[in-house]
């Protein structure tokens, strides 16, 4: 562990990484529970589209990413929310989609050797921008979470019983999806574009399995993904595996864990 | 009427300009416990709707007294299929009536926990407070959504078919308890009903809603309506659930 530490590299891909899994298991829960979770995962293909243009662009990749990625959130809210047009469809659409283009622009450009780093991930990615960038965003999501959380619960919890009471659903929706795009943005280059939203999807699927009450699953997410998180990245140091896939595996185990843990304490009552 | 809560004056509703709802009018004073019982597709929960500002009327209007808000009505929703399995505790459940009316602020005060373990305490659900509410039974949950819906008010309760899919014997109880808010604490009630019986037990106040025509009056007078008739008639005959349900509830809150 204290060998890891004596790389500049993996320094930063820790604390970006960390403050992403924090991020992203606060959220997960959310957008489990609202049925939300591709959402993230066409967020994280548009946003390899936007990292390759970037790329090409010779700008940072967080500058384009955000925006993009932002933009691309408040849209497919606005198809997910729409009843006439199929969500997971239009999703779908633009993932594809997004993904030929940022793999054109590569190929072109610097070469397909970056496509497979922008895909699973990579600990080398971050710089120093990025690892300002990075901090800033993900102090901003956490905050936002944490201020907002009663009103997360309860959008989450019944949509239409907060709006007929007076809270504004839509906005705090457009919340929900704008901290979830910062978080992929963020998120992408260590964990990659495939694998980004698995951290959304997993803590908080691997928290409901033992865990019954809205605050404990948020908590629960939040522990085990940092977890998850740095016991992938040690296997990414010492083993060599490739970063995004090591963290995934283990929140597959994790998740594995709780489910045994989840039906053993089940039948016990 | 002296004090009214809700008034509305020719309300039309409708879907993409297909009315639902045409040229209805009523009116809900202060302590009245009205029952809207009616067909299925006759717009009764689309008139609910409108009244909470979650869909806008094509026609007319709606006008609240009493100091009445929109944002100050205790609302209990018909269940939804994805809540049955949400990890959240009553207590969780129960806080977040009070919202609507915090703005921006984010936490909960002192006097929202009390209230909240006040309304609980009148539900008789206490025990229940740190309990997940996916494991509870239907009527168990109904109780837990309808103190929450008393965390959001103090004057008006709308309910959206709260005994549906509950057995005779916990049917019998939500009627006690609905009536003894709108008894003993001054709430004002609106519900949607498809048991008959007990809107006519419970109600002071019926407003019969078939496909454009409409019976708004006390509940003695529709008793004396065609429509009633036909009603009662129907519900004796006919096997449905809720119906039968219904029938059965009489009997159960006798032996109880």
């Amino acid at each position: 562990m204290l060998e890891m530490l004596q790389y500049d590299f993996m320094v930063k891909a820790l604390i970006v990484g960390l403050l992403v899994a924090l991020c992203s298991a606060l959220l997960g829960v959310s957008l489990v529970l609202k049925r939300f979770s591709m959402i993230g995962d066409g967020l994280s293909h548009v946003g390899f589209g936007a990292l390759a243009l970037g790329a090409a662009l010779g700008l940072a990749p967080l500058s384009v990413a955000v925006p993009v990625i932002v933009i691309a959130a408040l849209i497919l809210l606005k198809i997910s929310s729409n009843a006439k047009i199929k969500g997971d469809a239009a999703i779908a659409l633009v993932s594809s989609s997004a993904l030929a283009i940022g793999t054109i622009i590569l190929s072109k450009t610097t070469g397909t050797t970056d496509v497979n780093s922008y895909m699973f991930g990579s600990i080398m990615a971050i710089n120093d921008e990025d690892l300002i960038l990075s901090v800033i965003y993900s102090v901003i999501v956490i905050a936002l979470f944490i201020f907002f959380y009663n009103k997360i619960f309860a959008v989450t919890f019944d949509e239409g019983f907060s709006k007929a009471t007076g809270v504004k659903v839509g906005a705090y929706n457009t919340i929900i999806a704008t901290l979830t795009a910062l978080t992929v943005a963020v998120g992408m280059r260590i964990m990659g574009a495939l694998l980004i939203s698995s951290l959304i999807i997993f803590p908080a699927l691997t928290s409901m399995r033992v865990f019954k009450s809205f605050r404990a699953v948020t908590i629960c997410s939040a522990v085990v993904s940092c977890i998850s998180y740095i016991t992938g990245i040690t296997l990414t140091f010492y083993l060599d595996f490739p970063a995004g896939p090591s963290v995934v595996i283990v929140n597959l185990g994790v998740f594995i864990i709780f489910t045994l843990v989840g039906i053993i304490t089940g039948k016990r009552k | 009427m002296s004090s009214f809560l809700i008034e509305c004056k020719d309300l039309t509703i409708g879907y993409e300009g297909v009315p639902v709802v045409k040229d209805l009018s009523f009116s809900v004073g202060e302590g009245d416990y009205l029952c809207i019982v009616g067909e299925n597709g006759s717009g009764k929960s689309t008139l609910m709707k409108t009244l909470l500002g979650l869909k806008h009327q094509t026609k007319g209007e709606i006008i609240f007294g009493g100091g009445l808000k929109q944002t100050q009505i205790g609302y209990l929703p018909q269940q939804t299929v994805a809540q049955k399995d949400f990890p959240a505790t009553v207590r969780e459940v129960v806080l977040s009536g009070f919202l609507g009316k915090k703005g921006l602020l984010p936490f909960y005060t002192k006097a929202e926990k009390e209230k909240c373990r006040h309304n609980m305490e009148l539900m008789g659900i206490t025990e229940l407070a740190k309990k997940s509410y996916r494991d509870l039974s239907g009527g168990q949950q109904q109780r837990v959504l309808l103190a929450r819906a008393l965390c959001a008010t103090e004057k008006l309760l709308l309910l959206d078919e709260p005994v549906s899919g509950l057995d005779p014997m916990v049917t019998a109880k939500m009627y006690e308890i609905i009536d003894s808010l709108n008894k003993n604490q001054g709430i004002t009630v609106i519900m949607i009903s498809h048991d008959l019986q007990g809107a006519l037990k419970y109600g002071n106040k019926i407003l019969h809603m078939e496909s454009g025509e409409y019976f708004f009056g006390t509940t003695g007078d529709y008793r004396r309506t065609d429509i009633f008739h036909e009603m009662s008639t129907c519900q004796c005959n006919c096997d449905c659930d809720h119906h039968t349900g219904a029938i059965k509830t009489e009997g159960g809150d006798v032996n109880a």
